[in-house]
Parts: C-alpha cells; structure tokens; sequence
C-alpha cells in the first residue's frame, strides 16, 4: 500500500467514522440524562438529511440545513414529551423497547411521507467531481465539512457541559437524578432538552454526511447498530470517547476493506463489539470504576 | 412556619406514614427521632415533594404546597439536605454548590448566589481548599458539609436535614451539630431527622418521636430526654437501670 493510499485509506476511515460518532454523541447525550439507550437515533440522522433535501429544493442550502435541524430537535422534543415522558415507569429495558418502537414509527412515516428512492443534498462546498489534495491524497471538500462540523460540535458539547448552568444541570441529573431535584432543577425539562439536543446532532450529521453517504428512509436502522457499537467501545456516556471510538471504528473498517472482501465490513465491527462487551464492557476509555456504578 | 395536617404517604400500596400532624416555628430546631424504618425519611421526602402525598396537607409559611413540584418547593424556600449526602459525585465541588443555586440563577440572582458561595466557604473553610476537587473524592464530613453548603445556597428559611450523623466519626457528628446549631443562630428553621438521637436532643428545641408511620410522642427536647420510654427505647439505656430503681 503506497503512502497516498494509506492516506485514502485514512480519510475514507475519519469520514464514516464521523458519521458513527454524530449518532454515538447523541446515544450518550440522552443515555446521560435518563440511563435510556434511544434506538431512534439512526432515524434522526436519516430525518435530518431528508428535510434538509426537501426544503433544499427551494431555498439556499444554510436554511434549509437549520431548518432541518430545528424541526428534528422538535420531533425529538415531542418524542420525549409524548412516548419517553408517560413511560417512565417501565425499566430501562422496557425504555429502550419503546425507542425501538419510535425507530420503526419515524422510519414507516420517512416512507409515507418521502418514498424510498435515495437523495442527497448538495455538496457544501464545490460538486461530486471536486477535491482537494491533501500530502497527495485527492478528497472531497465534503470531507473537511465534516471533520469541522464534528470538531465543532464535539468542542461545542464540552464547553456546554463543564461551563453553562442548564448542562451542569444536566450533568446533575445524570449523576443523580434525585438530588438534582432537590436542587429545584426541572429533571423533565433536562431530559426533554437532552432529546432535543441529540435530535439536533443527529440531524445536523445527518446533512453533512448526506452528499457523501446518500439519504434514505431505512438508513437509520444500520447507523443505529454502529453508533451503538461505538458508544460501547468509547465507553456509554462520554461523548469525546465517542469520538475517539467513532473514528477508531471508521479506520478500522476502512482499513478492513483493503484486506478483506468488503462484506466483512460489518462482520468486524460486531465482532469488536462482542470483544469489547466480554472483555472490558466500560468502554476502551471509560473507567471500570463508573461502569460499576451505573444501573443497567 | 411550617405545618402538616394529617398527611399519609407511601410507595404504592405501601402506606408509610399513617396520618402525620406536626409543626415547627419559625427559629426552632425541631427533631423527629425513631427506629429504621419508622417513616422518617419517607415524611421529609414528602415534604420536599420527592415523595406524592396521598392525603393530608403541608402548609409552607400559609401556603399550602401539597403535590406542588419540588423545583416550587426550593423556591418557597424550603430545601432538603438528603440523607447520604446525594452529592454529585463526579462534579467539583463549587459546581456542587452552584447547583445548589439553580433556581436563584433562573432568576437572575447571579449575584446573590456568588455571595452565598463565600458564605459557605467561610463557614466551611476546607470546602474552599476542595473547590476543584471532585465531590465524590471528599472524606464523609466534608461530604456532608457540601451536602449542607448546597442546600444553602438558595438562602432557604427552612432546612430538611436527614439523617446528617450517618455515617460520620462522632468528632464530625458534634461539628455538623454545631453548625446545625449557628444556622439556627441565624434565623434558620431547621426540621431534623436523626437516629442519633442523644447528640439531636441536645441541640433540638423540640422533638418528635415516630413509631411506624406515626408520630407517638412529642415534647421539649430536655423533656424527652428525660422521658424514661424515649430513653429506654432511643437513648441506649440499659434495660437494668429502669427495673432496678
């Protein structure tokens, strides 16, 4: 394998690894604040580049993108109010059931309302045929959008969580959903709010991952399973480990290609996924002491 | 101050407290004293609306706040300090403290809630070495003292304390009394639950003895002190001492 190559290799790995990572940051966002993993989050994703596609048709691509972010985070907000809020009750396994349940509703409503034809939005930036060199590696400016926009976010959640009120409050309510209330904090609020927050993410990946991966209805289901397998691996409720793990899946399965038939892509990633729960199931970052801690 | 009229509550179908009436004026330190189990907790859980009353009324300062939030509960100047301390454990201990303060931020009372910080930290002046460090890394008192600090950090007229001894070298228990002590001091209405009861009685004004969801007894805290059943069944006395007078 050449150097430039390798690079290629590199880049196509950081690209579907940022995609894991979208859906693995809003796992643990709401994972944080209810204990619930939200099997829904794939169906975000898939929301976010379809309404941004839609509303592309007539409007400059920056609207629509906010607007597709908008009306998923509310999607998300109604979700939480609607199902999520009145099924409290039930256990945590019972939870995410019902997040399997939503996945399938949003998925069956993507279909009605939509068809099943593949989309894609605009490239950001230039066309399909633009690229930028990179140490001699050819990539698609959509690449950096990505890698920004991940950057961002990541950046973005860290400065919320350690430095803004409402997400040390809903740090609070993950720590300790009892003694955030004590505090006077609104626990209802926070967790409709982490929904929103995750739905926003999602769908912000969503569109920016659109005009490389292609959007379609059941698209979903697929980046569920992945970001799920990169949550475990980072570690469930760190969302830079998410990161970290997200891109570390993203090259690993890239690099896979280049030595194994392509439909091992997925085979890999499961068996890392068993590797990872039977050996260290805190997650390749998260510390055994925590894990131990939580409720399952 | 505040007063309870009849209240029952419980987990489901399990009743836990059996028609509570009890008050306590303002300035007092008033203590509910009784065994595991007897309700104690449950009633101050209640009272800061963690737990759904089933019937009975909870008049905070002439309003009733009966099955209201408990967000409106600290905003009506009532605040819990549970019992373990219930810290956030992977969270600074300032963060702690400035959670203590969420619905005075939501006020815009920024300002107040920076005050009351210091205050805090002169009154518990190794929180202020700890303040970066993690909560849940702090030894058992200094625990209980950010568990207190946060509770204060609303300026609350009434305080809830549950069970704030447990777990805690008797060194520290005496300390935390002592606070407990100056709080009233300051003009605080502190409402205590304790199974220590010899170190509440000798702080309390007044007290309360709950037996199985029900309160049995009540009186001045040197009263029951006094009181040859309290000291049998609460104090540790040996059973000896009553049947050889």
């Amino acid at each position: 394998m050449s150097g430039e190559q390798t690079l290629q290799y590199i880049f196509a790995g950081i690209t579907v690894g940022s995609i894991y990572a979208f859906v693995a940051i809003g796992y643990n966002i709401i994972y944080n604040a209810t204990g619930i993993i939200n099997f829904a989050q794939g169906e975000f994703v898939m929301l976010g580049g379809m309404i941004a596609y839609t509303f592309s048709g007539f409007m400059p691509l920056l609207p629509a993108v906010v607007l597709a972010v908008l009306i998923t985070s509310a999607v998300g907000s109604v979700i939480e109010s609607v199902f999520i809020r009145r099924m409290r009750k039930t256990s945590v396994l019972g939870m995410i059931v019902v997040t399997i349940g939503i996945s399938i509703l949003l998925r069956e409503a993507a279909l009605y309302i939509w068809d099943e034809q593949i989309r894609a939005l605009r490239f950001f930036t230039g066309s399909e045929i633009s690229s930028v060199s990179i140490l001699g590696a050819r990539i698609s400016p959509q690449v950096l959008w990505i890698l920004g926009i991940t950057t961002i976010i990541v950046a973005g959640l860290f400065l919320f969580f350690k430095f803004t009120l409402t997400g040390q409050a809903m740090r609070a309510c993950s720590e300790n959903l009892r003694a955030a209330k004590l505090c006077g904090i609104r626990t209802d609020s926070m967790v409709n709010l982490s929904f929103m927050l995750s739905a926003g993410i999602g769908a912000l990946g969503g569109c920016v991952v659109s005009p490389l991966t292609q959007t379609h209805y059941a698209m979903g289901t697929d980046l569920a399973i992945k970001g799920f397998i990169v949550a475990i691996l980072g570690g469930l409720g760190n969302a830079i480990a998410a990161v970290a793990a997200g891109l570390l899946l993203g090259l690993i399965e890239s690099f896979s290609i280049s030595i194994l038939p392509m439909a091992y892509k997925d085979v890999i990633s499961i068996i890392i996924l068993l590797i990872i729960l039977v050996v260290k199931p805190s997650g390749i970052f998260g510390s055994r002491q925590a894990s131990s801690m939580k409720d399952y | 101050m505040l007063k309870i009229r009849n209240l029952e509550s419980g987990y489901d179908k399990l009743k836990v407290l059996k028609g509570i009436s009890l008050h306590v004026n303002s300035g007092e330190i008033v203590t509910i004293i009784g065994a595991n189990g007897a309700g104690k907790t449950t009633l101050l859980n209640t009272i800061a609306s963690i737990v759904k009353a089933a019937d009975g009324e909870i008049i905070l300062n002439g309003t009733d706040v009966t099955g209201i939030t408990p967000d409106r509960i600290v905003k009506n100047g009532c605040v819990l300090v549970p019992e373990g301390r219930q810290l956030f454990p992977a969270m600074t201990v300032r963060e702690n403290l400035i959670l203590g303060a969420y619905t005075l931020f939501r006020k815009k009372g920024k300002k107040t809630a920076k005050e009351n910080i210091k205050n805090i930290y002169s009154m518990f002046p190794i929180l202020k070495d700890r303040e970066r460090q993690l909560a849940g890394t702090l030894s058992g008192g200094e625990q209980q003292m950010v568990a207190i600090g946060r509770a204060l950090m609303t300026g609350p007229e009434l305080l809830l304390m549950d069970e704030p001894s447990m777990g805690l070298a008797p060194i520290i228990v005496k300390n935390i009394f002592r606070v407990v002590e100056s709080l009233r001091d300051q003009g605080k209405t502190i409402l205590i639950v304790e199974q220590n009861a010899r170190a509440v009685l000798e702080i309390a004004d007044r007290g309360y003895v709950m037996e199985t969801g029900s309160l049995v007894m009540e009186g001045n805290a040197e009263d029951l002190l006094d009181n040859n059943d309290v000291k049998r069944a609460y104090l540790g006395r040996d059973y000896k001492e009553f049947t050889d007078k």
